[in-house]
């Protein structure tokens, strides 16, 4: 079973749709509730980072019995280094976005803590491709 | 579909019912379909919020109530009335004329529901404190929001707060009080007077309650019209003069929006209006707002005030709660209040009995309780999708495409339904207009379709 949402960078009034969706089908689907709000802290957060840092990007999901895959591409800057990235409360964002409420560094250790699998490659002018894997018998 | 064992106290009467799919459109849940002309509720969706009350055209859906004559099965006959009551009525008729209205209808007592509020605030406190963890905390208060949640946000129902509403610690607290005064049990019967559907409900099948300690439910809007019909007749100048029992404004406001959460610690947020509650819950689970305290949720625009049964203009009725709140007496009055009988002398044997049981979530969501088979249902639904106009016209029996196609995998619908779908199929030469016209007489009733255009 797969989906795919587009993303659109730039776009805060649109950001937590894709991930919105991705719940309404894994409530669907009768996936744990635990699991159900572990992944979609992990997908809001790395939806935002979309909309925050991409021009755009695309959400897609793939479900099957065993496991969800999340995988979110985008063309955008890229990340230099991303073990920097990974620590907490390093932020490259901007002013206005960190005005909004986002931006506080927190977003990839907060993706890493909700998910059981976490790929990060990017390469610098062109994106960032984030993998993230959640099994379905772990944590019950 | 799926009958489950819930009390709703709203009815659609299929003889009134003309088909419109006013309804269907506005229920927040989905809990509508339309089938030979009528529209017919699924039970274990509905969460009684009553907003298919509100819009249907020619009043074919009801919310059940007692019969009044109930009450003379009692010789202890209470009125148990909210605070939004006195709201009803113009700002020249008083709270003691309205319940000296109510004894002449024949109820021996005429309490307020929140003389609870004072207890229940102190627990909830401590509630808080001790659940700090737990973020945020979701007031239980609303009874067409605790089924929400267990419905449409299952994953939230370990955040509510597991204390009863003020109603059901009233109720306790007066029966209790009732029996000190030398009344047998049996002779009491306490009649809750609702401004909504979803108290009915809570009533009548209580979540987290073993039984309601309330005897029976009539309708805010009936009485309204039997008090102030008296009272505009000239029959108001009864001889009973009840006593009233002073509130806190704290109390006289509960009901209101803002009415819990002006009294929480923390950081903590009203939202009302049921389609707002779901567009703000949703976005709660998605971004785990871990810096909220404590949520009121409420299932009515302006909360209590807006409750469907009521008949004033609620924002009126806010406008006068606001007032009353202002001439209460201060709070390190309340002792004073009512003697040796006042609840605050009751308050330890009532916080033993406050704590709900553990509500269970009872999502409506899931295509199957199996996995496999629910991905197999979700693959059909994306086909089947693939195939609708996205117009969400209704005109199938369903709310809308995305339910519609729900409802052909779980067998309640068939795809040859959507009008979209049968044109094409017309011109494929797969269904003649013939055909077509049968089936749209299968789900709107033949009047419809009898017309001479």
């Amino acid at each position: 079973m797969q989906f795919e949402y587009e993303i659109e960078g730039g776009n805060f009034s649109r950001a937590g749709y894709a991930s919105s969706e991705v719940k309404k089908r894994l409530r669907q689907l009768n996936v744990d509730l635990q699991i159900v709000k572990r992944i979609v802290v992990a997908l809001y957060e790395a939806e935002v980072n979309v909309v925050a840092h991409a021009y755009q990007g695309k959400m897609i999901v793939e479900i099957d019995e065993k496991k969800i895959l999340l995988v979110l591409e985008d063309s955008g800057p890229g990340i230099a280094d991303i073990e920097k990235a990974m620590e907490e409360g390093f932020s490259t964002a901007s002013a206005e976005v960190r005005e909004m409420g986002f931006g506080a560094g927190m977003g990839l250790s907060n993706i890493k803590k909700n998910v059981d699998h976490l790929e990060i490659t990017s390469e610098v002018g062109e994106g960032t491709r984030v993998e993230m894997i959640t099994y379905m018998n772990k944590g019950r | 579909m799926k009958h489950a064992d819930f009390h709703h106290a709203l009815k659609i009467l299929k003889e009134v019912c003309i088909g419109c799919t006013h309804c269907m459109n506005i229920c927040p849940t989905e809990a509508i379909r339309v089938k030979n002309g009528k529209a017919e509720l699924i039970d274990n969706r509905c969460v009684d919020c009553g907003f298919c009350y509100r819009v249907c055209p020619v009043n074919a859906i009801i919310v059940e109530q007692d019969d009044f004559n109930r009450i003379f099965e009692y010789k202890i006959r209470v009125a148990l009335v909210p605070a939004v009551l006195t709201g009803q009525f113009p700002d020249n008729i008083t709270t003691r004329q309205i319940h000296s209205e109510l004894m002449e209808l024949g109820f021996t007592h005429v309490y307020e529901v929140e003389q609870g509020v004072e207890v229940l605030h102190e627990t909830m406190t401590e509630y808080i404190k001790k659940n700090r963890d737990t973020k945020p905390l979701i007031s239980a208060f609303c009874p067409a929001i605790v089924r929400l949640i267990q419905v449409k946000f299952p994953a939230l129902v370990e955040n509510l707060i597991h204390l009863k509403p003020p109603l059901d610690i009233s109720a306790l607290y007066f029966r209790r009080h009732l029996v000190d005064d030398g009344h047998d049990k049996n002779d009491i019967g306490i009649f809750y007077i609702t401004p909504c559907a979803a108290k009915i409900a809570a009533v009548k099948s209580p979540v987290g309650e073993k039984d309601s300690p309330i005897t029976g439910v009539i309708n805010m809007d009936f009485i309204f019209n039997k008090v102030y019909t008296r009272i505009k007749q000239g029959n108001g100048d009864s001889c009973i003069v009840p006593e009233i029992i002073n509130m806190s404004a704290r109390s006289v406001l509960w009901s209101l929006t803002n009415g819990e959460s002006a009294h929480a610690a923390g950081r903590c947020m009203a939202v009302d209006e049921i389609h707002n509650v779901i567009n703000f819950l949703e976005q709660l689970e998605n971004e785990e707002m871990k810096d909220i305290d404590f949520l009121e949720l409420r299932a009515c625009d302006e909360s209590c005030a807006g409750g469907v049964l009521t008949t004033a203009n609620r924002f009126f009725t806010v406008e006068r709660l606001k007032k009353r709140a202002t001439l209460s007496e201060p709070e390190h009055d309340k002792k004073k209040q009512g003697g040796s009988k006042n609840i605050i002398h009751y308050k330890n044997r009532l916080k033993q009995k406050m704590h709900l049981q553990p509500v269970q979530p009872r999502s409506m969501l899931k295509l199957d309780e199996d996995m496999s088979e629910a991905l197999k249902k979700m693959k059909r639904v994306q086909e089947i999708s693939k195939c609708l106009p996205e117009v969400d016209c209704a005109a199938c029996g369903s709310p809308n495409c995305q339910s519609f196609a729900e409802d052909i995998v779980q067998g309640y619908a068939k795809l040859n339904q959507c009008v979209f779908v049968q044109r094409i199929f017309e011109k494929k030469g797969i269904l003649s207009a013939e055909e077509s016209f049968n089936i749209m007489k299968e789900i709107w009733g033949s009047d419809k379709l009898d017309k001479n255009c």
